[in-house]
């Protein structure tokens, strides 16, 4: 019933060339269609909003503030002597000498870079095998699934900590391909499931009978269709992997000094969070910030690609 | 249905052998048990050898993988670097864990599909969009948020408030009361007290896991009762002249339970990450501690002992889930 | 009550849907009646509203739907009832074939429990005499054995059988009225004609109505005593079968008849209308077929057609009925048009 050709442009039917034009303009119509469902999408936009000024918080906001994060501002003494109030010098106050504003900037520039990573490289392995699994089928598909269910059957983030452990130096972007590594199953998963039924549609039963290559089709013809639920998946993964980053750490399985991140800080403030709140408080917040935020986005982009909105993530 | 059961079971086990290799392999690579040791300046070479001996690091990684599932399918989990027993520590922490992962996964497939069916039922009603949107708050919250703000914010305000600030009425750390029961102390040792005691201290985990976990569920009950509901079997139902009720519960509701019964399976290993959070919020001494333990000590045994009873457990809850499906529907043939 | 009295009589009913983009105007104005016996044909394009109508009688629209006018079953108004109300109609005084026997029934339960749930929504039996109601209505419906048959799934009976099952449920309660929607569309075209036979045959054996809606021209073609054909939600024309197969007075009949195989001969090729149905959010002023119409003219564009006479029982709504009258073989309009 919502069917776009109101309009009544018929006449022009026998004009030559008229098909692919009007292929394009059904095209670009679709993609109105999806971007104005979006931004008709109240929660999302909110917080496509939030996440923006969250976003300039952490990667321009270190630049403006007077103190950096891994400035000692009082010794460690031990004890409470290194954790101060909030005041107007220090917003969060002080956690073990150090600024927490400064530092929840930091951590929140460190959580979302991590989570990008985690985001290219897993989307990256999952679209892969799923498209591989999902077109070749068969054999192929029976193997790559079997090792799918083999890697869901080991926890992830223990998976992960066993082996951060062993990192040294810098921590952040091997703790990022680690997440990657053992969280790609999701979305392999859901491409496989559009690939195994797009492969079956006329029209790649037509591009494979004028002799088009496997790449070709599953680049040229295929994917192109899926890129609703992969862009779906990959944007839920960012809010994934912030919080699986985050859990790391705040197990003292992740991230560790010298860097940081939204975690590292929870964990750190977790010990004093009854007698210095806002030292814990503020992370914890920024990162439901985050996790609310890119899940909202995530749904307003599932409405958008997806309005009969039965599909649940499973 | 015992045929369908035992060739599940049989289809397991390749899987769980292959876990263990990948288990292995991450072990291997956690780190050197011996770091310490060997970085300890005056240490002489024969004590690390010997050390090294004893672990067994001195052999190649394969034979070491073989001697330690030969041993692994007797039961012998072998010893903790600190020289204990693997599996008896193990068995007491899963214990724990197992408690609360099992109360809190049927507590939340319970009030998550009712909830969700009632949404889905009175779609677009009040009921359906506070449910929906508070489903997906929980949904998207970290559990340390969860859990600290029921810990620090909510329970001790409480039991303050209550006047059971010394003596909380709601506990925040730990399993149990230490020395709960002792000959000093016979009088805790009945069956109420200690139900008590396990009640008070496993009220704020279990929350903070059901109300993570819920949500999930209430979200995709939801989504599968809305599809059952537009099924054309759920029109012809109704055409039959069949009383709502009935239409909703003997045909949209029977069908959707078979959708639910596959995601069950796929949420469990995200149960456990969300386990491992909760039992280090309040405390536990559950798998949880085992994980952060094993890894921070780098004790091999105690962490591949680990990876593989919870892989067991992963697996196990499949094919409960694999079974529950099997006889929610008909087209699988059990024989 | 003489058996010539409508049992079921439709008059100007309306269904809308509210939607984000506007009102959909599904249903604009149908009328029609059925005695026992009789087999009423309602034909169209997919979306034209002959399923809406068929919905609105059996109360199955969703809450949305804004219905008007008036479904009169004997002496009973049904449009306004409570859904509960309806139940008692539903089933056992007018039932309902559904188009795709593949999804109409719940894979979960046997066929047999899914018939005796039927019979015993209306009748007080216990369950040994509804299985035993049920094998005999498997019977009725021509399934071979059908004292084990009942103990299958539906996926374990063909396309065939399944809406042979389905008919058996939709007759289960003896009703007056039988709807069916596309009954043989998703069947093969061997498996069509047994069904339509025992439609028909049913029909008698039941004394009731049977009201057959398709898209098909070639399934009513034979069986049906009357025919409306429905477009954009409206009916265009009304008559006997005889009316609309050899005069049809309206264009979209004669293009229906235009892209009918067998109608157009062997030699023939078919004759297609070109275009699409319009929208039916925002219907054209005039005549809905007027921008697919080789007659429409200013006043098709503007002014929508009434219900003309052309005979006693033969009704059109077109402006050019005069005009194809006067043609020697109206049934060549699209033909002429295009040379």
């Amino acid at each position: 019933m919502t069917a776009p050709r109101s309009d009544g442009a018929e006449p022009e039917a026998q004009q030559p060339g008229s098909v692919e034009r009007e292929f394009t303009v059904q095209q670009r119509s679709q993609w109105k269609t999806i971007i104005r469902r979006f931004t008709h999408h109240k929660p999302a936009m909110i917080s496509m909003v939030v996440f923006f000024l969250l976003m300039v918080f952490a990667f321009a906001g270190p630049l403006f503030w007077k103190y950096k994060y891994d400035q000692v501002l009082k010794k460690p003494l031990g004890g409470n002597k290194d954790w101060i109030r909030p005041s107007w010098e220090h917003p969060f106050g002080i956690s073990k000498g150090y600024d927490v504003f400064a530092q929840v900037m930091r951590g929140t520039q460190y959580s979302i870079r991590i989570a990008l990573v985690v985001t290219v490289v897993s989307v990256s392995i999952g679209v892969a095998v799923g498209a591989i699994s999902g077109y070749f089928r068969g054999f192929t598909d029976s193997v790559l699934m079997r090792f799918t269910d083999l890697m869901l059957v080991i926890p992830y983030l223990a998976a992960v900590a066993a082996l951060q452990r062993n990192v040294k130096g810098s921590t952040w972007l091997w703790l990022a391909l680690f997440l990657a590594m053992f969280g790609w199953m999701g979305i392999a998963r859901v491409i496989r499931g559009e690939f195994l039924s797009l492969r079956e549609k006329e029209f790649v039963e037509a591009a494979r009978s004028v002799g088009a290559s496997a790449p070709r089709i599953i680049f040229k013809h295929i994917l192109p269709n899926t890129l609703g639920p992969i862009i779906v998946n990959a944007t839920l993964a960012v809010g994934g992997a912030v919080l699986a980053e985050a859990a790391l750490s705040f197990l003292g399985l992740g991230v560790k000094p010298p860097d940081t991140s939204l975690g590292k800080i929870i964990e750190v403030g977790k010990s004093k969070a009854t007698t210095y709140p806002n030292e814990f408080w503020w992370p914890v917040l920024m990162l439901c910030l985050i996790s609310l935020t890119i899940n909202f986005i995530g749904d307003g982009l599932r409405d958008a690609f997806d309005p009969k909105q039965n599909r649940v993530r499973a | 249905m015992i045929s369908f059961i035992i060739r599940r079971v049989l289809v397991s086990i390749p899987l769980l052998f292959l876990a263990s290799i990948v288990a292995f392999i991450l072990v291997v690579n956690t780190g050197d048990p011996i770091e310490d040791l060997r970085t300890k300046p005056n240490v002489p070479k024969a004590t690390i050898a010997l050390r090294e001996h004893e672990l067994g690091l001195d052999k190649p990684v394969v034979e070491r993988y073989v001697s330690w599932l030969g041993k692994a399918v007797h039961g012998d989990f072998g010893k903790t670097i600190k020289n204990q027993p693997v599996w008896a520590q193990v068995r007491r922490s899963l214990g724990v864990t197992l408690r609360l992962v099992l109360f809190a996964e049927i507590v939340s497939v319970l009030i998550g599909v009712m909830i969700g069916v009632v949404s889905a039922v009175k779609q677009y009603s009040w009921f359906d969009y506070g449910a929906t949107t508070g489903a997906f708050l929980l949904y998207s919250l970290p559990v340390l948020a969860v859990g600290s703000f029921l810990k620090f914010i909510l329970a001790i305000r409480l039991n303050r408030w209550i006047g059971r600030g010394d003596d909380p009425l709601i506990k925040t750390i730990g399993e149990g009361t230490a020395n709960f029961c002792t000959a000093s102390k016979p009088y805790n040792c009945g069956f109420i007290p200690s139900v008590t005691d396990f009640l008070s201290h496993a009220f704020l985990p279990m929350l903070t896991l059901v109300l993570i976990t819920f949500a999930g569920y209430a979200r995709f009950s939801r989504a599968a009762m809305l599809e059952t509901l537009n099924a054309d079997y759920v029109r012809t139902a109704r055409a039959k002249g069949l009383s709502e009720r009935r239409v909703i519960m003997k045909h949209a509701f029977r069908t959707a339970l078979m959708t639910v019964a596959t995601v069950i399976s796929l949420d469990f290993g995200a149960l456990i990450g969300g386990a491992i959070l909760t039992e280090t919020i309040f405390e536990w001494h559950g798998m949880g501690r085992v994980l952060v333990e094993s890894i921070n000590k780098i004790d091999p045994n105690l962490l591949l002992c680990w990876f593989f009873v919870t892989a067991v457990a992963v697996i196990a809850f499949n094919l409960i889930a694999d079974i529950i499906y099997a006889v929610l529907d008909p087209r699988i043939r059990l024989d | 009550m003489t058996s010539l009295d409508p049992i079921l009589k439709v008059s100007n009913l309306s269904v809308e849907f509210p939607t984000d983009d506007g009102i959909v105007k599904a249903v604009r104005g149908v009328s029609f009646e059925v005695r026992p016996r009789d087999v009423l044909g309602i034909v169209g394009e997919s979306g034209c509203g002959k399923s809406v109508t068929a919905m609105a009688v059996m109360g199955l629209l969703p809450r949305t739907a804004r219905v008007t006018g008036s479904i009169r079953f004997r002496d009973d108004e049904l449009v306004g009832l409570k859904p509960k109300e309806m139940r008692a109609y539903r089933g056992q005084k007018i039932a309902m074939v559904f188009q795709d026997p593949m999804t109409a029934l719940n894979p979960v339960y046997k066929v047999g429990w899914q018939l005796a749930e039927a019979v015993r929504a209306h009748e007080d039996l216990t369950r040994k005499q509804a299985r035993a109601r049920s094998i005999e209505l498997l019977h009725t419906v021509g399934i071979p054995q059908a004292e084990s048959r009942v103990d299958s799934y539906p996926h374990e009976f063909s396309g065939g059988m399944r809406q042979r099952a389905m008919i058996a449920m939709a007759i289960a309660n003896n009703p007056d009225v039988l709807i069916a929607d596309e009954p043989t569309t998703a069947l093969d075209v061997t498996v069509q004609a047994q069904i339509l036979e025992m439609l028909i045959n049913l029909k008698d054996h039941l004394n009731a109505a049977i009201i057959l809606i398709t898209h098909d021209l070639g399934v009513v073609a034979g069986i049906t005593d009357r025919m409306q054909v429905m477009y954009a939600g409206k009916v265009v024309e009304t008559g006997t079968a005889d009316d609309i197969f050899y005069s049809p007075r309206m264009p979209y009949s004669i293009g229906l008849l235009g892209s009918l195989p067998s109608h157009a001969g062997s030699q023939e090729r078919l004759k297609p209308i070109s275009g699409a149905p319009p929208s039916l959010i925002n219907l054209p002023a005039g005549c809905p077929f007027s921008p697919r119409c080789p007659l429409a003219d200013d006043v098709c564009e503007s002014v929508e057609p009434p219900q003309v006479v052309v005979s006693d029982g033969h009704v059109s709504a077109c402006h050019h009925v005069e005009a194809l009258n006067a043609m020697a073989d109206p049934l060549k309009l699209f033909e002429e048009v295009a040379t």
